[in-house]
């Protein structure tokens, strides 16, 4: 029963991250790529729970790796973020869509 | 004390989800990732709590390091190579969520035939995601500036993915009852997918890789939502789904945008040799 309760929260995550964004105007696809780079820098939880239970040298050195790699996912994404974000100030609205580098 | 964690992961999710949404629309983009943010840190500290956990200044230590180092290159960065920084952090986090199902099956911790798929899918994927976010940075970064295609480039790819999955699902076989697989299997298993994602990712070309980061980071959400499922913990599923399926969504819009199919942007790149399809 349990795993089928998990696969009711794949499926309802994966209906909820599509019509969460569903609307999104160009103009934001680069800070909402970046946005969602950040929430998925959670795997930092995952990380610290292997580490915390590694008990080897060889699970410390892999435990200690992912956390390394999933504080710099959620640190790095969080400051790239609200760097691209902070262009959308009020002051700066009226301007051309600077903030769009890729599309 | 565990119910104080998952009523803080539940809330974290509910963080998430709103803040995603608020970063869909430019009026609220702000408020949007001080949401996400505020759900980041507090998912960090609850899992401080969680019983039995040991190596707690290894695992102090690793974040103070990580996420010093991330935060510093990500003010000191120039605005115009922000995209770069997104990849390179992008694959941070499937190189993590790779490293989760590694320490698993290194604890004997992979038991039944659903939770050694899973791990096995996300570490292929996310080691995917984790090879070819690097070779997006260095292309973008300009450390790497040819375009590198193989002859028949596209059955070298295939030919590669099917020799990872083959030898994912040996694994998940050998690994049912036993919790575990044979170690050269599993570094193999590791090598073949980053080579994989490296050898999809270097033809493309600089235009395209706005797109392909996109897809890449929907790559990491759906790993980190799949080793989720193998530590059983529903925050990771949902923020990692969630992110799976709005990722590729956007890397839909994003494409559309541009008006290049994503499939051409994979398998038939724009380089110099090429000639841009219509």
């Amino acid at each position: 029963m349990t795993d089928v309760l998990y696969l009711y929260i794949f499926m309802l995550a994966a209906f909820t991250g599509y019509e969460v964004i569903s609307r999104v105007p160009v103009i934001l696809h680069t800070p909402l790529m970046s946005g969602s780079n950040f929430i998925h820098g959670v795997v930092l939880v995952g990380a610290m729970y292997a580490l915390g239970h590694a008990t080897t040298p060889l699970q410390i050195a892999l435990g200690f790796l992912a956390v390394l790699l999933g504080a710099a996912n959620a640190a790095g994404g969080y400051v790239v973020t609200e760097r691209m974000l902070a262009m959308f100030a009020p002051k700066t609205k009226k301007k051309l869509p600077a903030g769009e580098q890729g599309a | 004390m565990q119910w104080i964690v998952d009523g803080v992961y539940l809330a974290v999710a509910v963080l998430f989800i709103v803040g995603l949404k608020a970063m869909s629309s430019p009026a609220k983009a702000r408020r949007g990732i001080t949401w996400a943010g505020v759900g980041m840190v507090l998912a960090t500290l609850v899992t401080f709590l969680v019983p039995d956990m040991q190596n707690m200044a290894l695992i102090v230590v690793a974040i103070v390091l990580g996420g010093g180092v991330a935060w510093w290159a990500g003010r000191v960065v120039k605005m115009t190579d922000m995209p770069q920084m997104v990849a390179i952090y992008n694959g941070m986090g499937g190189g993590a969520a790779a490293l989760i199902a590694a320490v698993e099956f290194a604890r004997g911790e992979v038991h039944g035939p659903v939770v050694a798929t899973l791990a096995v899918l996300g570490s292929l994927i996310g080691s995917v995601a984790f090879s070819g976010s690097v070779i997006a940075f260095l292309k973008l970064q300009g450390i790497m500036n040819k375009a590198f295609r193989l002859p028949a480039q596209n059955l070298v790819n295939i030919a590669l993915g099917v020799a990872a999955i083959g030898l994912g699902a040996w694994i998940v076989t050998s690994s049912v009852g036993a919790g575990t697989a044979n170690a050269w299997l599993l570094v193999l298993f590791f090598v073949l997918a980053l080579v994989l994602g490296a050898v999809l990712t270097s033809p493309i070309g600089g235009a395209d890789m706005p797109v392909v980061i996109s897809l890449l980071n929907a790559f990491t959400g759906l790993a980190v939502g799949f080793e989720g499922y193998v530590l059983g913990n529903p925050t990771l599923i949902i923020a990692g789904i969630v992110v799976g399926a709005s990722g590729t969504l956007l890397t839909q819009l994003m494409a559309k945008a541009m008006n290049r199919p994503i499939l051409n942007v994979l398998f038939t790149p724009i380089t110099g040799e090429a000639q841009a399809g219509g």
